[in-house]
Parts: structure tokens; C-alpha cells; sequence
């Protein structure tokens, strides 16, 4: 049968960022995938050896949209690592609000837009009008909407004043209410359940063996959550529970979301109970010299840090490995084999975040066979030869 | 009829056709609006998006097959102001129609969709061509269905005494005007309406049948390479489809429309909203789903239940 390359990228209406998905397809059956990343490379990790360490969790927040709590808490946490600070218990209370806030405004925007890819508009409306009231509540907290920068090493940066706890409870009860109808109505729904039913099958293995993160392997019925696993946060003083689903597909993995969604409003209403008025930030006179690591688990799965310090005001190497990075590879198991129709849907469900996904490409020119890497010394040429044309110009 | 009418009936008939269709258009995007917790959009919107589109550059693509592509769009459309012509002069003047302009519009309604296909399989987009073959199989799918319970519906208007005989039926008027005998055949055609209901969904790609245009799967498909001017025809072409659909199946199932007194008027909107209701709430609750259970849908579910319609409408003695 003749084989079709179908473009998913660099632009799509599926995704608002710019990726590139090539999908060979057999009639309407995916044959092959091939995934081509670096359409937006930033190079934070350069820059953040430029900043210092006050001034990257700034930085980071501008990884991802929708993780903007997780990535600086993950290098709040490598550095509190590296230069061995205990946060003050009322800040880690306030990460772990700030953190679970940003899960459930994360999966209601994934479970929105699942439902806009699946042509269920009225979804797409209805979960982004219950992700508004926390957002609202992200912005009375803490002053933004998103890019929330509360995170620096040590602690926090603002504390939540103590009259301001009742309204969190208060938008919890509305989200509560409305993520349990929306619930109900997704697994009530006999033709969602057709649709998203037992398509992008990753298995339990096939989890392991790609070594995917977040609710992508929860869906497949792997029990990991570094929230319970290597506890950070307040999340060891809180009762709580991680959701896993064995079936594998799409609808699993909605399912997981979802039950994430109220697990999240669960933890915050007993942060907002526990937390105690106190010191929100230990202080932190310099950094020694060594290596630190911090993970946190974005709402896409675990985001891993790495910080090497000399000892200076500036990390010498950064690092960061985010949860998309991770989960792509598993498209190999559960894209291919798919009808065109899931296997967007698949891409989809994985919830993919490409901005924090992005590295430095090198794109080989295969026709001509010639080498055309560029390493240092050659862009030092190239610049200097540059130079030399532009001063003969003046 | 006189040949010096033709040209004002079928000028007034696809006037009237496009004025229902945009204002068609406009109530399903603002109902569709005010279930989403929308604003929705004002009243001359459906018209001010084909107004822009006709300024546009229409771009043709290097491997299209520039004829085909560009014609086809024209010919959706003169079929279309075809069928909506007969099916309103039909509906004004139930006498005046021709035996088997029923097939005449049924075969007219299936070119849009012919149109579809052959204008995404010559634009030379892979996207398309994957859109193109949906809306082969999706065609397939509803075509049998809808043409069982249409028999349904001819089978209920035929009259007992057998004078006019069956050949008479196969009138659009005939079967606007005409009573079903027993209570079998109008229990025939009420299921054949609902049937017809479904099955002009999938015609006019709406969800949960819009797989062939399917935006975040395969970017509108058959569509993706038309711009400009032949885009905005195939809108208008849509949007005229949104209005016809609607009165065909109203002619044939429930009585047509009729304009004599001010109670028939108001009965005959009464129904047109009432199916554009239904069609924009189907819409608006359900996803997209694949191509094969929108063939396992038509074929193994609907099809039986046509059939038990026929059967029906054929045994109206009852």
C-alpha cells in the first residue's frame, strides 16, 4: 500500500506551539512516527548561567506556561539540595497550595482542550470556564495569573495572608462542584467512552520500558508520583493518594486527570487547614561549591533539575529535563498501529508541552552528504571573517 | 411551466435559500454560543465571513489540478440552487412539480458531496485526500439509510384507491400533501424522520459526522488548499445546504411548508426551527467520533431501523 507522510507541524490547530510530527501513514493507518523538536530553542539553560541564583526561578517560570510552579521548585529544591537549607514549614505549606493550584488549572486546560481536538467544543468551554475561578484565585494570592515567581531559594518569596485562607476554601467548594459534574458526565458518556476507549494503548511494559512520567503512566497502571515517592513540599504531612488507572488508553489517562483534579482540591483544603503562621523563607548566605539535584511533579509527570555550583553567584551548569522530554519517546508504542483519527488524539493526550521540551537541533543536510556541523571554532572564524567584512565597510 | 419563469423562480428560490441559510447559520452559532457560556456572534456574521472571503486572493496550488479544483466548488453550488428551486416551487405550488422530481433531488443533494471529494482529491494535499476518502466512506454510510426511509415516506403517500397508482408518489408534492393512510405508515414516517434527522447530519458535516473536515486532525481536509473566492462559494454552498436539508426532509416526512394563511406560516417556521434546534443540540453534546463507527452507525443501526420503517409505511392497511 502506498505510504503517506502526513505533516503534524511545525504550525497545527491541535497544538498552539510549534512542533513538528511526521506521521507515515498506510491509508488512514499510522505506520510510523517521527517526532522533529527545536522549532523554538530559547537556550535557558546558557542564560541561566548568567543569572544569578536569585534571579533564575524568574527565569524559569517562563519555561512553561503552565508549569510556571513547577520548574522553579524543582531548582529551589536543587540548590536548598546543594547548600543543605530546611524551608520553614509555612513555606512549604504555601509551595504545595501554589503547586496543586497550578494542577488543577493544568489539567482543566488539558481536559478543555482534549474535548476541542475531539470536535466536543462544548467541553472545551465548559472546563475552561471552571479553570477560571482559580486562575482568579492564583492572581488575588499571588499577583499573576500565571508566571507565578513566589518560588526562591530558601522558601517563598510573598506569604498568603492569614484572611486571605477562607477564600481558597471557597473557590475549592466551586471547583470541587463543577470538576465532580464534569467527572460524572465524562464516564457517564457512552460516546466519549467509544471515542476514547481503548485507543493509544500504552501498556504496563511498554510504560516501564520508555520510561514515561506523570499521568501518561499512571494511565497505564505504573503507581509513581514524586509527591509520594520522594516527598517534597508538604506533601508527607498531608493524606492523600496517588490515582492510577491499568487500562492504558486515552480514556484512562483523562480519567486520571480528573480524579487528580479533586485529589488536588483535597490537599489544598488541608494545607489551608495545617498551615500555620511562621517564617515563609530560611536564609541562605552563599552557595558552596558542588552538585545539587530537585524533581517535582509537574502536572506532566516528573521535571528533573540539575545545578553545578563553584561556589560563585552563578551556577556553572544547568539543567533541566522536563516531562514532555520523557514521555515523547513513548509514541513509538502508542501511536503506531493507530487510525489517523486516535492517533491525534494520542499525541494529544500525552498533554505535550513542547517549550520546555526544546534542545539545540543539528540538522544534517543527507542529499549533498556534507558535514555541516558548525562547531566553536568554526562560528569563531565565521564571526571574525564577518567582522573584517563589515570594518572594511565603514 | 413557462420558460420566461424559470429565471425569476430560480433566482427567488436560491435568494431565499441563501437568506434562510445565513440566518440558519446565525442561530446555530449563536445557540451553539449560549451553550458554551459565549457571547456569540451578531446577526450579519455568517454573511460578513463570505463577504471577506470573496476580497481574498484565491491561491491554487502548484499540484492541484487547476480546472477540477476551481470547478468544482461551482458546480456544489448550481446543484444546490437547483435542488433548493424545486424544492420550493414544490412546496408553493404542490400540483405544478414533475413525476420523479423526488429522485431529481435527492441525486442533486448527493453532488455536493461528489463536489467534496473531487475538488479535496484535486487539490494534491495529503490532508485532503485523507478528508476526500472520509467523506467517500461517510457518503456511502448515510446515503442507504436515508434513501430506505425516503421510500418509507413515498410508500406512506400512496393512496388506497389507486387510481393516480404508484408512479404518482414519486411526486414532492404528492407526498407534501399527501395524508398517510393508517396509523403503520405515519409510525413509518415518524421513524423515517428521525432516521432522515441523523442522516442529514452526516450530510451536512456536523458533529458528530464533521470527521471529514475534522480541524485538529486533518486541518478541514478537502478544504485546506481553497482560498479566497472558492472558499467563500463553498461556504455559501454550506450554508445553503443548512437551509435545504432541513425543508427537504420537512417536505417529505412532515407536510412541507406552506405559506396560504398566517397560522400555516408560523407552523411551517415552527418546524424548520424545530429541526435546526435538534440539529444544533446534536451538535453541541456530542464528539466527533471515527469514520468506522460512523459506518457501524448507519449501516448496522440505522439501516435495520429503515427498514422496520418501510416495512411499516408498505403495510399501511394496518
Amino acid at each position: 500500500m502506498k505510504r503517506t507522510v502526513i505533516p503534524i507541524g511545525p504550525f497545527h490547530p491541535i497544538q498552539e506551539e510549534p512542533e513538528f510530527f511526521q506521521l507515515t501513514v498506510e491509508g488512514e493507518t499510522v505506520v510510523d512516527v517521527d517526532v522533529r523538536l527545536s522549532c523554538n530553542h530559547r537556550g535557558i539553560e546558557r542564560l541561566c548561567q548568567d543569572l544569578t541564583y536569585d534571579q533564575i526561578p524568574f527565569l524559569l517560570a517562563r519555561i512553561c506556561g503552565i508549569c510556571s510552579a513547577s520548574h522553579p521548585m524543582a531548582f529551589c529544591q536543587a540548590c536548598e539540595d546543594l547548600c543543605g537549607v530546611e524551608t520553614p514549614p509555612r513555606g512549604l505549606y504555601l509551595r504545595s497550595i501554589i503547586c496543586e493550584l497550578e494542577r488543577i488549572h493544568s489539567h482543566l486546560l488539558w481536559v478543555g482542550l482534549a474535548g476541542h481536538f475531539i470536535g466536543y467544543n462544548t467541553v472545551f468551554m465548559w472546563a475552561w470556564k471552571y479553570r477560571e475561578p482559580v486562575l482568579e484565585l492564583l492572581e488575588r494570592l499571588i499577583g499573576n495569573r500565571n508566571n507565578y515567581e513566589n518560588f526562591c531559594v530558601g522558601g517563598c518569596r510573598r506569604d498568603i495572608p492569614q484572611e486571605k485562607l477562607p477564600e481558597i476554601t471557597e473557590v475549592m467548594d466551586e471547583v470541587q462542584g463543577n470538576v465532580e459534574m464534569l467527572t460524572k458526565a465524562v464516564l457517564d458518556d457512552p460516546i466519549l467512552k467509544v471515542r476514547l476507549g481503548g485507543i493509544g494503548i500504552l501498556t504496563y511494559e511498554q510504560a516501564r520500558q520508555w520510561c514515561a512520567t506523570g499521568p501518561t503512566t499512571r494511565g497505564s497502571g505504573v503507581d509513581i508520583d514524586v509527591r509520594r515517592d520522594e516527598p517534597y513540599a508538604a506533601y508527607n504531612l498531608l493524606d492523600w493518594q496517588v490515582h492510577v488507572q491499568p487500562a492504558g488508553d486515552v480514556f484512562a489517562k483523562t480519567v486520571v486527570r480528573l480524579l487528580e483534579v479533586l485529589e488536588a482540591v483535597k490537599i489544598i483544603r488541608q494545607c489551608v487547614d495545617q498551615i500555620e503562621p511562621g517564617e515563609i523563607r530560611a536564609e541562605v548566605r552563599e552557595m558552596p561549591q558542588g552538585e545539587g539535584i530537585g524533581h517535582a511533579e509537574a502536572p506532566r509527570g516528573e521535571t528533573f533539575h540539575y545545578v553545578c555550583s563553584d561556589g560563585t553567584n552563578y551556577p556553572i551548569r544547568y539543567k533541566v529535563r522536563a516531562p514532555t522530554y520523557v514521555n515523547l519517546p513513548s509514541f513509538k508504542s502508542s501511536v503506531i498501529g493507530q487510525e489517523l483519527a486516535d492517533a491525534m488524539l494520542t499525541v494529544a493526550a500525552m498533554d505535550p508541552c513542547y517549550s520546555c521540551t526544546e534542545r539545540v537541533a543539528v540538522v544534517r543536510n543527507r542529499r549533498h552528504s556534507k558535514k555541516e556541523i558548525l562547531d566553536q571554532r568554526t562560528l569563531m572564524k565565521l564571526s571574525w571573517e564577518k567582522t573584517e567584512r563589515i570594518r572594511k565597510n565603514i | 411551466m413557462n420558460l420566461g419563469l424559470v429565471i425569476p423562480v430560480f433566482a427567488g428560490a436560491t435568494t431565499a435559500t441563501v437568506l434562510l441559510g445565513l440566518i440558519s447559520k446565525w442561530i446555530d452559532r449563536k445557540v451553539t454560543a449560549w451553550i458554551q457560556w459565549r457571547k456569540g456572534p451578531p446577526w450579519y456574521q455568517p454573511l460578513a465571513d463570505i463577504i471577506k472571503l470573496l476580497g481574498k486572493e484565491t491561491i491554487v496550488p502548484h499540484a492541484a489540478g487547476g480546472t477540477g479544483f476551481l470547478l468544482m466548488p461551482l458546480v456544489g453550488f448550481a446543484t444546490v440552487s437547483v435542488a433548493a428551486t424545486i424544492l420550493w416551487w414544490s412546496n408553493l405550488n404542490p400540483e405544478s412539480g414533475f413525476i420523479g422530481d423526488v429522485i431529481v433531488v435527492l441525486y442533486l443533494l448527493t453532488i455536493p458531496a461528489i463536489t467534496i471529494i473531487l475538488g479535496g482529491s484535486a487539490s494534491g494535499n495529503p490532508l485532503a485526500a485523507v478528508g476526500a476518502a472520509r467523506e467517500m466512506k461517510l457518503l456511502l454510510a448515510y446515503e442507504l439509510p436515508m434513501l430506505l426511509v425516503i421510500l418509507a415516506a413515498i410508500f406512506g403517500a400512496t393512496t388506497t384507491d389507486s387510481s393516480t397508482g404508484l408512479a404518482a408518489s414519486f411526486q414532492l408534492g404528492t407526498i407534501k400533501t399527501a395524508h398517510t393512510v393508517g396509523f403503520a405508515a405515519s409510525l413509518g414516517c415518524v421513524i423515517g424522520f428521525l432516521i432522515s434527522l441523523m442522516c442529514i447530519q452526516a450530510k451536512l458535516g456536523l458533529v458528530p459526522f464533521d470527521m471529514v473536515e475534522a480541524e485538529c486532525e486533518i486541518a478541514t481536509g478537502p478544504f485546506i488548499e481553497y482560498s479566497g473566492a472558492p472558499l467563500a462559494i463553498i461556504h455559501l454552498t454550506r450554508v445553503m445546504l443548512l437551509a435545504v436539508m432541513p425543508l427537504f426532509i420537512i417536505t417529505i416526512f412532515w407536510g412541507g411548508f406552506s405559506f396560504n394563511s398566517f397560522g400555516m406560516i408560523l407552523a411551517s417556521l415552527g418546524k424548520y426551527v424545530l429541526v435546526l434546534v435538534v440539529l444544533i443540540l446534536v451538535r453541541n453534546t456530542n464528539p466527533r467520533i471515527r469514520i468506522d463507527h460512523a459506518l457501524r452507525f448507519f449501516w448496522y443501526i440505522l439501516t435495520p431501523l429503515a427498514i422496520v420503517a418501510l416495512t411499516l409505511s408498505m403495510a399501511k392497511g394496518f
